[in-house]
């Protein structure tokens, strides 16, 4: 397993273009950080973000988890490219041809994967809790640790998102058209929510069946959480208006993002062992 | 003599193309084989179905007499096919590396074998600054990282210019003389009639020959003579028991041996008949040769 780590990485890290969108992509994550410099003090009007509550241990896990999770798309790009290259430079050929199994090549692929899901995990647990420790209300040992199910879900997250990029990397074999794929995926999944919503059901529905589908998924699973802010709320309520959403994350959304991936790692693998190279 | 690489009743089918059709052969330890065919022959998918590159579409294939996994036989193999494949954005040194790590060998060899190679100078470049040659080169150099027990190289002189394919060709001696055994594809015959012993010969994906290279025809050679009196020595040679066919063509008298005789011999018999030979030459068809006469032979 180490071995196809390592292999995995003498490919990415001699990679320029790879290495410069992984280092960004990592300061990006700590750059989270900036929120807490948002500042407006504007005479009477004292305004500071990093005291309204958003980096409240255990909202903070939610906040930053959701936050974070945009930038996935720097690392998405990182994938795709490095399985369609492998492709383009005809070098998987040769990979194979060296005596990498087919099995090995899918396995080393998917364990930079989960390397990347988890790194960032960490990331994120680390610069939130430094965050947390400055900021934050409350600070007893048992709010800071509750609501870690948050990251457990990015997790889960970058890891179903990154395996997508990587089945359509195969799939495609180029990776502008792969990242084009994704796009175009994007859209006919809101296409198909578009129709089902107009068609045939209500909106509670739809929003059931959508949440089969990967992307929707995979978005599910962390719920925006800037309605949670007591500030927000509290607006809303003077408004004589109630939100009632379910923050949670939920095993059965765990499971189908889960799902998808095994489809997408296991997907990849036949085609690879089925294509001629 | 043991074997390595064993190929039975091979089929590999590209849609309503047969690109191999019912291919047997063995590959044993120690001699130098050449695959030939003309373009299209099937050359390559026959390398890249034993290289577990290509899905076979019947028959079966099995590495050093079926006792080892293909996986684990490959890193046994050193192979070639058709461009060489590297990361272009890496040095020769980190690409050979890489292999050495897919390889699971230690990276001791990577000085040594780029130094064999004439590589060594380049070790820090890029590989997309190198020429063809080059790469062909390092790519004779990365096979041979684990020192294997056969090294497999599909054309290796495609596309290179003379001095290119001269330096591939000594180096692919060398290697020969070191005792590893050698795979070589290529539809270049004076190329496999130089380094192989033993050549299989394919056409549209069939098996035409295979065996060593001097057996390919059963024949016994052919002489090529002058003499003042063409007509005469003609007719003599078609009277003579140990001579097959006999050609008259642009002044000089071809005729093929049915048994062994040697040129003084028949000098000497011929002078004893009163004819003046001119010129008398005792040859071997050529690899070309045979390999029309056999390809046309099959085809009628």
């Amino acid at each position: 397993m180490v071995r196809l780590l390592q292999i995995e990485f003498i490919k990415l890290w001699n990679n320029r273009a790879s290495k410069v969108l992984i280092v960004s992509y990592f300061v990006l994550l700590c750059s989270i950080a900036l929120v807490a410099a948002v500042k407006f003090d504007i005479g009477p009007i004292q305004f500071h973000l990093a005291e309204q509550g958003i980096f409240n241990f255990p909202y903070i896990w939610h906040f930053n988890s959701f936050i974070t999770a945009f930038f996935k798309l720097f690392l998405a790009i990182v994938i795709v490219s490095m399985m369609a290259n492998e492709y383009s430079n005809k070098t998987i050929k040769q990979n194979l041809i060296d005596g990498l199994s087919k099995k090995e090549f899918i396995l080393s692929k998917f364990l930079t994967v989960i390397s990347f899901a988890l790194i960032s995990t960490v990331f994120v647990f680390v610069v939130s809790l430094i965050l947390g420790l400055f900021y934050s209300d409350f600070n007893e040992i048992g709010i800071i640790f509750s609501g870690l199910e948050f990251l457990l879900a990015f997790f889960v997250k970058l890891v179903g998102f990154f395996s997508f990029c990587l089945f359509l990397g195969i799939l495609v074999k180029r990776s502008a058209f792969a990242l084009g794929f994704l796009i175009l995926w994007q859209i006919f999944e809101s296409f198909i929510r578009g129709i089902i919503r107009w068609r045939f059901f209500d909106g509670e529905t739809t929003d059931m069946i959508m949440g089969f589908f990967p992307l929707n998924a995979m978005w599910n699973l962390i719920k925006e959480p800037f309605t949670r802010l007591s500030a927000v709320q509290t607006a809303v309520n003077q408004m004589g208006e109630e939100i009632v959403l379910n923050y949670n994350v939920h095993w059965y959304e765990i499971l189908i993002v889960l799902t998808w991936t095994a489809v997408f790692i296991y997907g990849s693998y036949a085609l690879l062992k089925k294509r001629d190279l | 003599m043991s074997i390595i690489l064993t190929v039975n009743h091979l089929t590999k089918k590209f849609g309503y193309l047969t690109a191999v059709k019912d291919l047997s052969f063995t590959i044993e330890k120690g001699n130098v084989y050449g695959i030939l065919g003309p373009n299209g022959s099937g050359k390559s998918t026959t390398l890249g179905i034993v290289l577990n590159v290509v899905n076979k579409t019947q028959g079966d294939f099995s590495w050093f007499d079926g006792t080892t996994t293909t996986h684990q036989a490959l890193k046994k193999v050193g192979a070639i096919i058709e461009r060489p494949n590297f990361y272009p954005y890496m040095t020769a040194i980190q690409n050979l590396k890489l292999v050495c790590k897919i390889k699971e060998v230690s990276e001791s060899k990577i000085e040594e074998k780029l130094e064999l190679v004439g590589l060594l100078d380049r070790k820090n470049s890029k590989f997309r600054t190198y020429s063809l040659g080059m790469k062909q080169r390092l790519a004779i150099a990365s096979a041979l990282l684990n020192d294997p027990e056969i090294l497999i190289l599909d054309e290796p002189t495609n596309g290179l210019d003379p001095q290119g394919i001269h330096q591939i060709r000594e180096i692919i001696k060398k290697i020969a003389s070191q005792g590893t055994t050698i795979l070589l594809a290529s539809h270049l015959l004076d190329e496999v009639e130089k380094v192989c012993s033993h050549v299989i010969i394919l056409r549209k994906g069939e098996k035409l020959y295979s065996g060593r290279v001097d057996g390919l025809l059963a024949s016994h050679g052919f002489f090529e003579l002058k003499t003042n009196d063409l007509e005469h020595l003609k007719i003599y040679l078609e009277k003579h028991a140990s001579f097959g066919q006999v050609k008259l063509e642009n002044g000089c008298i071809t005729a093929f041996l049915k048994e062994e005789m040697n040129a003084g011999e028949l000098n000497k018999t011929l002078f004893d008949q009163g004819i003046t030979l001119s010129h008398l030459v005792k040859r071997k068809e050529s690899l070309e040769e045979q390999f029309l006469t056999l390809t046309k032979n099959k085809s009628n």
